[in-house]
């Protein structure tokens, strides 16, 4: 099948479609602005629903009320009106609800601005909302990975009954490239015992996140405790690049892990041993993408386009090994390949000096 | 020997977590009842959010959703729009309703979501200990207007009926009471009325019902009643503020 050309906020909306997704609640922010219009004309064409709400608040409520209904459903914004989403997404988690949520990132703290950033890192792997729980995270840095993790988001919210959320930025969200989009398959969504579709003959059901006995509460928790560590033992995902003899390993994800791979490619040109683990998890974070490394590097940059979330991560994987050191640009700027490449000589200790 | 009076099917055969006097037990019944007569208990999905009603799913034997608060009405949108040919109703407090989630009602109504609100009004937040409501009366003692309700400080109360008749999503908007046996009957004819606007797909129904809170109003339940017919009708009058012309 012949590749085409498409923007990365249409990628997901193409995604999400041929993942089964039929029904988007959203508010407008940029710089997703064209996943919605996308939607907007799209979903229709396949029987879906595009509803666009009067704010993020309630747009995370709809998907609470549609995913409880049973439904594949999602939702999209950026670190704004992501913020007001928590106190929901707490809610989908507390009730064990599948969804994805989109965030591209853009410039905080505040209003920020409009440009590419990642410093959304920690809200969305510490459970930016109150309470016990985990969001799975993917991080996709192409246009066609967009398309390929659409349908594992989806699958993955299903399998564990989680949100999941997308991460990207607006380099990636504007960005064109050329994917392959592959057969249009007809969906299968698995089915939903536990859906409050009205009882139809059947059991009552109730979907809620309230335990008001701490005993219960506790067990509820146990429960989710007992998935997030299924979920941390099967779904890390990562790409390892050039790490074969790699001293020096560069830690980045999404836009950052881009401009690294040209980072590490100039420093092998030059004989530097440098590598690169790229999370595609960002929660679980792969952890499992450190051990075979561990031993032969001397040291992990991590490169962010923030003051530095990620790199905790990092320094809890490496546990004092080795040093971790961080580089980054923020505020919507972004990490240029050349001084990145400074960073690493400074660090590298080997051959290359 | 005949049985003339039972249990709604609709309503599960337990004791509720009410006060002695409060008026949610009547209007649960009230709902109950419409649901049995209307023969859509098996289609039917309840949402309730945070307030005195958010246990509400103990009692209501239907599908239940609980909300966070304020948002029951996004959280009816997003299950009504994936099955539109289920029943659908939320069941809300005035804290919840016409404070903090006044946008999702208003948006809700303003799109002509089909669903159908009961929006509990008793001039206070119940569960967490009788604060002032944005429908607490003008002098009313609460206890965050121990001096009771100053409008300089305070502003007014939020008159919800009349508000939202006016959007045009809405189909069926009416102020009930339910303070007295004849209020009883009228209350329960215009929860009928907007349930049935509902399965004719008409648009958005509300049915605001005043309502008693003995405990949080510090009064015994019998002048719990009166202070609500002296107090509350004036300020908030009953009747039909909208209705289609399909509904006789």
């Amino acid at each position: 099948m012949a590749k085409i050309l498409m923007k990365g906020n249409e990628a997901i909306g193409e995604g999400a479609v041929r993942a089964g997704c039929r029904y988007f609640f959203g508010y407008p922010i940029t710089p997703q602005s064209e996943l919605p219009h996308y939607l907007a004309k799209r979903l229709p064409e396949v029987g879906g629903l595009y509803l666009q709400s009067e704010s993020e608040t309630a747009a995370i409520n709809m998907v609470y009320g549609a995913a409880g209904a049973g439904a594949r459903v999602m939702t999209s914004s950026s670190g704004p009106g992501i913020s007001l989403m928590q106190e929901g997404i707490s809610y989908l988690a507390g009730a064990e609800l599948p969804c994805v949520i989109v965030n591209m990132i853009r410039g905080g703290p505040g209003l920020g601005n409009i440009a590419p950033a990642q410093s959304d890192y920690f809200q969305a792997t510490r459970g930016g909302g109150h309470g016990d729980y985990r969001v799975i995270v993917l991080a996709p840095a192409s246009v066609q990975e967009i398309i390929d993790l659409m349908q594992v988001a989806f699958d993955l919210a299903d399998r564990y009954r989680n949100p999941v959320m997308v991460a990207g930025d607006g380099i990636l969200g504007q960005m064109m490239e050329p994917v392959e989009l592959g057969e249009e398959k007809e969906i299968e969504i698995p089915p939903r015992p536990w859906a409050a579709t009205g009882r139809m003959g059947g059991d009552k059901k109730l979907i809620s996140s309230l335990y008001i006995v701490p005993e219960e509460l506790e067990q509820h928790n146990l429960k989710l405790a007992q998935k997030y560590t299924l979920i941390i033992e099967q779904e890390q995902r990562w790409e390892e690049y050039q790490l074969a003899g790699a001293k020096l390993v560069l830690v980045a994800f999404g836009t950052a892990a881009r401009i690294c791979k040209a980072v590490v490619d100039r420093c092998r040109e030059e004989g530097l041993a440098v590598g690169l683990i790229r999370p595609i998890t960002l929660w679980p974070f792969p952890q499992k993408a450190f051990a075979p490394v561990i031993n032969e590097a001397e040291g992990f940059l991590v490169v962010e386009m923030s003051l530095g979330q990620m790199v905790e991560d990092v320094r809890l994987t490496v546990n004092g090994r080795r040093p971790v050191y961080f580089y980054g640009r923020c505020g919507g700027m972004l990490p240029v390949a050349a001084d990145v490449v400074r960073e690493v000589k400074k660090l590298y200790g080997g051959e290359g000096q | 020997m005949q049985k003339v009076f039972t249990r709604p099917r609709s309503l599960k055969d337990i004791p509720t977590h009410y006060c002695p006097g409060c008026t949610h037990g009547i209007v649960h019944r009230l709902v109950a009842e419409v649901i049995d007569e209307l023969d859509i208990f098996d289609r039917t999905i309840g949402v309730a959010p945070v307030g005195c009603s958010v246990f509400a799913y103990n009692y209501f034997d239907c599908d239940m959703f609980q909300a966070s608060h304020g948002r029951a009405p996004a959280v009816a949108t997003g299950i009504k729009r994936v099955l539109p040919d289920r029943v659908v109703f939320t069941y809300q407090g005035d804290g919840d309703l016409a404070a903090i989630g006044t946008g999702e009602i208003v948006h809700a109504a303003a799109r002509g979501e089909k669903f159908t609100v009961i929006f509990i009004n008793n001039a206070i937040y119940a569960m967490t200990g009788g604060q002032m409501a944005p429908t607490t009366l003008l002098g009313q003692k609460t206890t965050t207007t121990p001096y009771g309700r100053d409008k300089e400080v305070n502003g007014y109360p939020v008159k919800i009926a009349e508000m939202l008749s006016v959007l045009d999503g809405t189909a069926y908007v009416a102020r009930v009471s339910v303070h007295d046996p004849a209020s009883v009957v009228k209350a329960k004819k215009a929860i009928k009325r907007a349930f049935e606007v509902q399965l004719a797909g008409l648009g958005f129904s509300l049915v605001e019902v005043l309502s008693a809170c003995p405990t949080n109003w510090g009064l015994p339940p019998v002048e719990a009643l009166k202070w609500l017919a002296e107090n509350m009708i004036p300020y908030y009058p009953l009747g039909e503020y909208k209705k289609p012309a399909e509904v006789g």
